[in-house]
């Protein structure tokens, strides 16, 4: 039996050690993983829990974030619970398993501190590896502070283990901004949390020898098609049990998640919408903004995949003009996350204007400021009735003002 | 553990079959004899896991298994993880009591071909022998690429045409020796390493026996003779194996704890290599006048491998 680890009802911890105390209590069976920055505390906590006889699990410490995946599919696979983290340079090495986790429909949650993909080299924080993941067919949710990195690491492995979902899943954080700013956290005791996740209930299970399953099978032209839509639609269908995991937490707890987060959007005009960290300082800024007359309001996704259109739509509808903030190198087109909010904007009545706002790479700086700027865009662009701007900007880069595309006007 | 006594070639066969029949391999592959002599070398539950590669392919195509036992195939590269951490998973699991039967015994087996082993998958296999996991890794060594179309791999001998290192007017084949695949896992200080041949099929099953029956990672490396890269026909499989072990291109031996090296076959009467060689059409360029100085290269190595072999057996290091 482990020994009990005392936690009290207020602690002041950083997002990564919140995520990691997540793990201790959802009692993860085993941790395959391989340190990258700046998500190592998070896996290096769990084994200090093991080594201390805190949790009766397993941690490997392997040679690659390739082997960490590879391994997390392998101990899945055989019937427990997993988890494990990483960033940047190692997800993207992962890659190639993160496929093969979701297509085998293994319940494992992905801790993952975001941060920019070189080159050049970058330890901070962007959403470059985020966005790496989108097609991979794992659920994804977004934190945007410690709070939230704990509560959601919980409601993962209720949702991916969910025997209508069965789905890996990955939960985010913003690199040092989140994972390494000390923050107050309200956790739950040691015993809700474990009764709040549950067991876990292995669906095909290579362990139970009354009933041999082959897993990773091929399928060519005859049926790999069925079997890629089967997830899609598994992953669309995910929705609704997202939403009564957070039913059930707010129940526990009275914190409140939805897939698509709004603040001050009853009667806004312009509005921001982000994800990460950034969500806190729109909403500062939004409320500056509204001091000023001009009818601000922030939207914020909490899950990217599966992607809420209609809950995107709904919230967006009253708006005039929307900034999508994108906080990745867009490489030569729109910027994925504007991508995503003007498709589900096309097919909205009202038709708002959608402009794409590309910001803080690498780490850098996205200023109450700077955000404020983008309302005051967004306002002219709503008096106006067209985009007064390019339609893609980069905000905060020095040098000359650097946009593309002008939206079509007669 | 429950080890399988092997009495006769008929009654081993068809003991405690869990790899069926019906799969899609070529004709004359060895690969099926030996997953086959593993399967039925033990009466333990198995947890196999394959790399990419002719096994994987031929073996799992849905909607079909041949595996009547738990199998799982990730990628070109990660057998020796897979595998590795579903015997952490299950050590963590009966520690808690969550298995469905707790008591049973169970073994954790990958299979790579020499492309996954020796190459792709090298770090990952490494990775696992250092870990110390409980598992055998077995390679079925038809020294190339053979399920992609028979390129060169780290595993093809000096001399071979394949796909990408192409016998002609400029060219013997490939230029570099095989890798000694057998001395690196055996460098990782794994408790069993061996080099084994379907041909002498109760030597390979007490190998497999050995190898499951050892605590900590156990490679093993088999000669697996392609009849379609190799180019003989199919019925000639073993046949080829005779010919590979007894002109000592295929020595058969066993290192214990990483330097107790013991030869287990000594060939009455040590064949020629051009024997071998002249079997296959891989080799055929060789017996041009321009060439022969490769098949004499062959031979000395040869020569000289068995010569350090027996040295080292004697030394014990």
């Amino acid at each position: 039996m482990a020994v009990e680890f005392e936690v009290n009802e207020r602690e002041v911890w950083d997002g990564n050690y919140a995520a990691s105390q997540a793990l201790r209590q959802a009692d993860v069976d085993v941790v395959v993983a391989y340190p990258i920055t700046p998500s190592t505390p998070i896996v290096e906590n769990y084994g200090a829990y093991v080594g201390n006889g805190y949790i009766d699990g397993e941690f490997i410490m392997v040679e690659s974030e390739h082997a960490a995946m590879s391994g997390c599919i392998g101990a899945s696979a055989a019937g427990g619970r997993v988890s494990t983290a990483t960033s940047s340079q190692g997800f993207a090495l992962m890659v190639e398993v993160l496929y093969q986790a979701s297509g085998m429909r293994l319940p494992i949650v992905l801790n993952v501190v975001n941060r920019a993909l070189a080159a050049p080299l970058n330890v901070r924080g962007d959403h470059a590896d985020m966005y790496l993941g989108r097609d991979s067919g794992w659920l994804q949710m977004s934190a945007f502070n410690a709070q939230e990195a704990y509560d959601l690491a919980l409601c993962a492995f209720k949702i991916a283990e969910n025997h209508s979902v069965r789905l890996p899943m990955m939960v985010h954080q913003d690199g040092f901004i989140t994972s390494h700013t000390a923050q107050n956290v309200y956790p739950l005791s040691n015993e809700a949390a474990k009764k709040f996740v549950g067991v876990m209930n292995p669906v095909d299970d290579m362990l139970d020898f009354s009933r041999p399953v082959t897993y990773g099978a091929q399928t060519e032209e005859d049926w790999h098609f069925e079997h890629k839509a089967k997830q899609h639609k598994a992953i669309m269908d995910s929705a609704s049990v997202i939403d009564s995991v957070f039913a059930e937490f707010k129940e526990l707890t009275g914190r409140e998640y939805n897939r698509v987060e709004t603040y001050d959007m009853e009667d806004a005009e312009v509005c921001v919408i982000g994800l990460g960290s950034t969500v806190e300082s729109a909403r500062v800024a939004a409320k500056e903004m509204r001091k000023e007359g001009v009818k601000a309001g922030v939207v914020a996704m909490r899950v990217f995949r599966p992607f809420p259109y209609e809950e995107v739509r709904e919230a967006l509808k009253g708006c005039k003009s929307i900034a999508v903030t994108d906080r990745s190198s867009p490489g030569g087109a729109m910027g994925a996350f504007y991508n995503e909010v003007a498709a589900a904007m096309m097919t909205s009545q009202s038709r708002p204007l959608v402009t794409n706002y590309i910001y803080g790479l690498g780490g850098r700086d996205l200023s109450i400021e700077n955000i404020k700027t983008i309302f005051r865009e967004q306002q002219a662009n709503a008096d106006a009735g067209y985009i007064t701007t390019d339609i893609q900007q980069f905000t905060n880069l020095r040098g000359p003002k650097l946009g593309f595309f002008k939206t079509e006007r007669n | 553990m429950a080890i399988t006594s092997i009495k006769n070639l008929k009654e081993f066969s068809t003991n405690n079959d869990r790899f069926e029949g019906a799969h899609t391999l070529c004709p004359g592959c060895a690969h099926s004899m030996i997953v086959r002599e593993l399967m039925n070398c033990t009466d333990d539950n198995l947890v196999v896991s394959s790399n990419t590669g002719c096994l994987e392919v031929s073996t799992a195509v849905y909607p079909f298994t041949s595996w009547d036992t738990s199998w799982i195939h990730i990628g070109f590269e990660n057998a020796a993880t897979s595998v590795s951490a579903a015997q952490v998973m299950h050590k963590v699991r009966k520690k808690k009591g969550t298995l469905k039967d707790n008591d049973a015994p169970v073994k954790f087996v990958a299979f790579g071909g020499d492309g996954s082993t020796y190459d792709i998958g090298f770090q990952w296999l490494s990775g696992a022998f250092e870990r110390q996991h409980d598992f055998t890794y077995i390679c079925l060594d038809n020294e190339n690429y053979a399920n992609t179309g028979g390129q060169r791999s780290s595993a093809t001998p000096i001399g071979a045409t394949t796909s990408t290192s192409v016998a002609g007017t400029h060219s013997y084949g490939k230029k570099e020796k095989k890798k000694d695949i057998v001395s690196i896992m055996a460098a990782h200080g794994a408790p069993y390493v061996a080099q084994l041949s379907p041909n002498k099929w109760k030597m390979m099953a007490k190998g497999f026996q050995k190898a499951l029956e050892a605590e900590g990672p156990c490679f093993i490396n088999t000669v697996s003779p392609c009849c379609t890269e190799w180019k003989f026909e199919p019925k000639d499989t073993i046949a080829i194996t005779d010919l590979a072990v007894d002109s000592l291109m295929f020595p058969m031996y066993e290192i214990i704890d990483g330097h107790e090296l013991n030869i287990l076959y000594r060939p009455k009467n040590i064949l020629k290599v051009e024997d071998y060689l002249g079997a296959q059409g891989r080799y055929k360029h060789l017996f041009k006048p321009e060439y022969k100085h490769i098949i004499e290269k062959i031979q000395s190595d040869i020569d000289e491998d068995w010569a350090r072999l027996q040295r080292r057996e004697e030394a014990r290091v």
